[in-house]
């Protein structure tokens, strides 16, 4: 049968059986389908295998390097001194030892290991952990360190989250997963209500520090509405918490381990379509890359391009596209850290170059960017050569068939690119 | 001779107006109707449960067996749809528990409503859906039931609110249908389905609370195919007697591999809803062939021989199969023809999904505020 249906595929035959292959890939079939003309994608491009980025691993670091962090966000009220963060340590240099060719989901894998076997406190839990994780990101944990530390829960994560903030309230250091973001919203209630608030609403008596929750995150190629969606903005409304998005293995491990350490409640989204398509050689030891500093991947003169998570490749190729192009100079900024994040760092280089362009796959209205684009208008306006450009999804839901049209892929941030250095 | 009297008959069936399934070669000497045992069901806070009888007549076997084999093709189509990638995203499979869907379907109206989870297909056949309209939403066509726009998790027809991804969200929804049915006062009811799963999740329990302080006729069903993904009942629940969940909601464990187990089972719960004395649970005990989902090769939690078993000893197909021929109700070869016929409506339809044109780019909009100027680019 399947053999018949290569000879199909080979032969420009009309095809009489019910050979469902021939009548699409077949040249001769391509005629034969009444294609509406709005339907522009050519039966070839039906097989949607090609992401839209390209990732380009980076070399693997020798050193980190890391500088003050930011003052920690105090509440300005008249009576409460409490602060609502507690201040990240200060990382020393930290050389990085041997290193190892692995994935995103390897790097996770890592940093957990490194963590298990550092603090006996530490306990991984969520559904499908033991096994390893639908996404591997926890195999062979439950192996090593037995069944007590690495278990399943049942299907019910705001059960999950409340039972991680109390376990880390305790003192244990709980790392609780949630099997895809897009399913994180049972849990909105504890996150933002109950983990967010704790340290501020006991007066530093109890916190959930310990807590880290961990969640793939972000389109995927074939995950529609309910496997694809970056719920980060709905959790920036929430002081209290801290939200970590990694661009690939090396930053993974060491914002992972991170947020591990950070004595406040994180939330760190992983994106999903980088599990596997992103190799680094990552070093084995654990290391910490600090909280709340973005990283200055390309430097540049004339235009600042801000994204996290899978958009910073995107947005990679949309800087060569700009200097193989246009001649344009793009500063390329990866954010790391979106809670709280560097102002700092992003607000430096608009003023450097005058213009900027933020780009992430959630909606357009409401998203983060629109945070950023009015931090930066406030700092630098007397700066800014052209508006502030947000490329980003449609206000829709993340669509099943319209993916490729929704996601704000290189053409749509060269596009902007273009408006903005012609303004 | 025997073709003069099947022209009778076909004459007498024509001039009665009744509709009688007549094969090529029709034996004057079926069955029309027989009773059969079924399991009795486990009863919690009632007195007695559902009769353990149960009538079937010719039509109905023949009926059942009809759009049970069609469920059956057309998941194993999918599966092959999804292998060549003609299908994408997710696909949870049905086969292994069309009788769940048949025999709920038979208890209940057209009219009545139904809500269930992401296993969807099976019941949106049965809800008024064609297999055309099914592959097409599968393959992400115009044609499809959900203009293309929802895929396999997202299938709706009248009466049917899908197709829901999130685990537990949709039975909430189900209890406000049935809160709707009995505000209108037209005597319907909700069925409201999730699976061993999504027994766990929270707003399941405040939906048996609410539920039973306003007596709504809604009845509960616990799909139990033994694992939920790859997590096994044993290790998920602390009391995997999910019939007695609902702890102050009646309760009933049914055979969910018998058709007509199920049937009755489900009218008696529609009778007990529509008599007004409140919500009731069913816990239908199924399996599932395939894995969780097409990315689940289904044989890393459980062993194929442990699947095997099932095939052979309680497939629902099989079962009223035998029950039909052994009791002279049908022939093989009748049977087989309804095999054939569906075969070619699945191929037909496998057609149609491949072909038919994707949804045109302005779709994006529709379904979301046709005021706002759509952009994404500031």
């Amino acid at each position: 049968m399947a053999a018949t249906r290569l000879f199909l595929r080979a032969s420009p035959v009309k095809c009489s059986l019910t050979g469902l292959t021939g009548g699409v890939h077949s040249s001769l079939g391509s005629t034969l389908l009444k294609l509406s003309p709005a339907c522009t994608a050519k039966p070839q491009a039906q097989r949607r295998h090609a992401a839209h980025f390209t990732f380009h691993p980076e070399p693997a670091p020798s050193q980190y390097e890391s500088r003050a962090t930011n003052p920690p966000l105090t509440f300005t009220g008249t009576e409460i001194e409490e602060q609502v963060f507690i201040a990240d340590t200060h990382c020393m240099n930290v050389s990085a030892g041997p290193t190892q060719k692995m994935n995103l989901f390897q790097s996770v894998t890592s940093a957990l290991d490194n963590t298990l076997a550092g603090d006996p406190t530490a306990v991984i839990f969520g559904e499908d952990v033991a096994f390893g994780g639908v996404f591997r990101c926890t195999v062979g944990l439950r192996d090593k360190y037995g069944k007590d530390r690495v278990f399943n829960t049942p299907l019910c994560e705001q059960g999950i989250v409340g039972f991680g903030i109390g376990a880390a309230a305790a003192g244990a250091t709980a790392i609780a997963e949630i099997q895809f973001a897009d399913y994180i919203y049972p849990a909105f209630d504890q996150i933002v209500n109950e983990a967010a608030k704790y340290r501020y609403r006991s007066g530093n008596m109890f916190d959930c520090g310990k807590l880290t929750i961990r969640a793939p995150w972000g389109c995927v190629g074939h995950g529609s509405i309910y496997h694809s969606q970056c719920p980060e903005a709905f959790f920036t409304h929430c002081p209290g918490i801290k939200i970590v998005v990694p661009r690939g293995p090396v930053q993974a491990k060491g914002l992972l381990l991170s947020c591990i350490a950070d004595q406040n409640p994180c939330i760190f989204f992983e994106p999903k379509i980088l599990y596997r398509a992103a190799v680094e050689q990552v070093p084995t030891e654990a290391y910490q890359i600090p909280l709340s500093q973005a990283e200055v991947l390309q430097e540049g003169s004339d235009l600042t391009l801000v994204a996290w998570g899978t958009q910073v490749h995107v947005l990679k190729e949309v800087a060569a596209m700009a200097q193989e192009k246009l001649g344009v100079s793009c500063e390329l900024i990866d954010l790391r850290t979106i809670l709280p994040w560097d102002t700092e760092t992003v607000c430096k280089s608009v003023v450097k170059t005058g213009r900027l362009l933020i780009s992430h796959e959630a909606p357009v209205t409401g998203g983060f960017a629109a945070e950023i684009s009015s931090t930066v208008q406030e700092e630098c306006f007397l700066n800014l050569e052209a508006p502030i450009s947000r490329v980003c999804g449609y206000d829709t839901p993340f669509p099943h068939i319209f993916e490729p049209f929704y996601i704000p892929d290189k053409w749509k941030c060269f596009e902007a690119v273009k408006r903005m250095i012609n303004y | 001779m025997l073709a003069i009297i099947s022209n009778v008959l076909r004459g007498t069936a024509s001039r009665n107006g009744a509709r009688v399934v007549v094969s090529a070669r029709t034996y004057a000497d079926f069955t029309p109707q027989a009773s059969f045992d079924i399991k009795k069901c486990d009863v919690h806070k009632l007195e007695e449960g559902p009769p353990l009888q149960a009538v079937l007549t010719r039509e109905e076997g023949l009926q059942y067996y009809r759009t049970m084999q069609t469920m059956r093709r057309m998941e194993l189509k999918s599966d092959q749809l999804y292998k060549q990638k003609i299908i994408r995203g997710f696909c949870h499979l049905y086969d292994g528990q069309e009788a769940c869907a048949v025999g709920i379907e038979a208890g209940i109206n057209l009219t009545d409503h139904l809500i269930t989870a992401y296993r969807a297909h099976g019941y949106t056949l049965t809800r008024g859906g064609t297999v055309r309209e099914i592959m097409a939403e599968l393959t992400g066509r115009r044609g499809g039931i959900a203009k293309g726009k929802g895929g396999s998790m997202h299938m709706y027809t009248k009466h049917f609110y899908g197709g829901n991804g999130i685990v537990g969200a949709q039975v909430p929804l189900g209890a406000g249908v049935a809160l709707a049915c009995k505000y209108l006062g037209k005597n319907e009811l909700c069925v409201c389905l999730y699976g061993d799963g999504a027994a766990n999740q929270g707003q399941i329990f405040e939906t048996y609370n609410m539920a039973s302080l306003w007596k709504l006729p809604c009845i509960f069903i616990c799909e139990n195919n033994k694992y939920g993904m790859g997590t096994s009942v044993e290790r998920a629940a602390a009391s995997t007697d999910y019939f007695k969940r609902g702890d102050f909601i009646p309760g009933l464990r049914v055979d969910g591999m018998d058709v007509l187990c199920v049937r009755e089972a489900t009218k008696f719960a529609a009778e007990h809803c529509r008599s007004g004395k409140g919500p009731i649970l069913m816990e239908l005990q199924t399996y599932r062939y395939h894995g969780h989902s097409m990315s689940d090769p289904g044989i890393s939690y459980r062993t194929r021989e442990e699947i095997q078993e099932v095939r052979s000893k309680s497939d629902p197909i099989s079962m009223l199969k035998d029950r039909m021929l052994s009791n002279n109700m049908a022939s093989v070869e009748e049977l087989k023809e309804i095999d054939v016929e569906v075969r070619k409506e699945i191929e037909d339809a496998a057609q149609f999904a491949t072909t038919d044109p994707e949804p045109p780019l302005d779709d994006l909009l529709r379904g979301t505020n046709p005021w706002t100027k759509l952009k994404s680019v500031s």
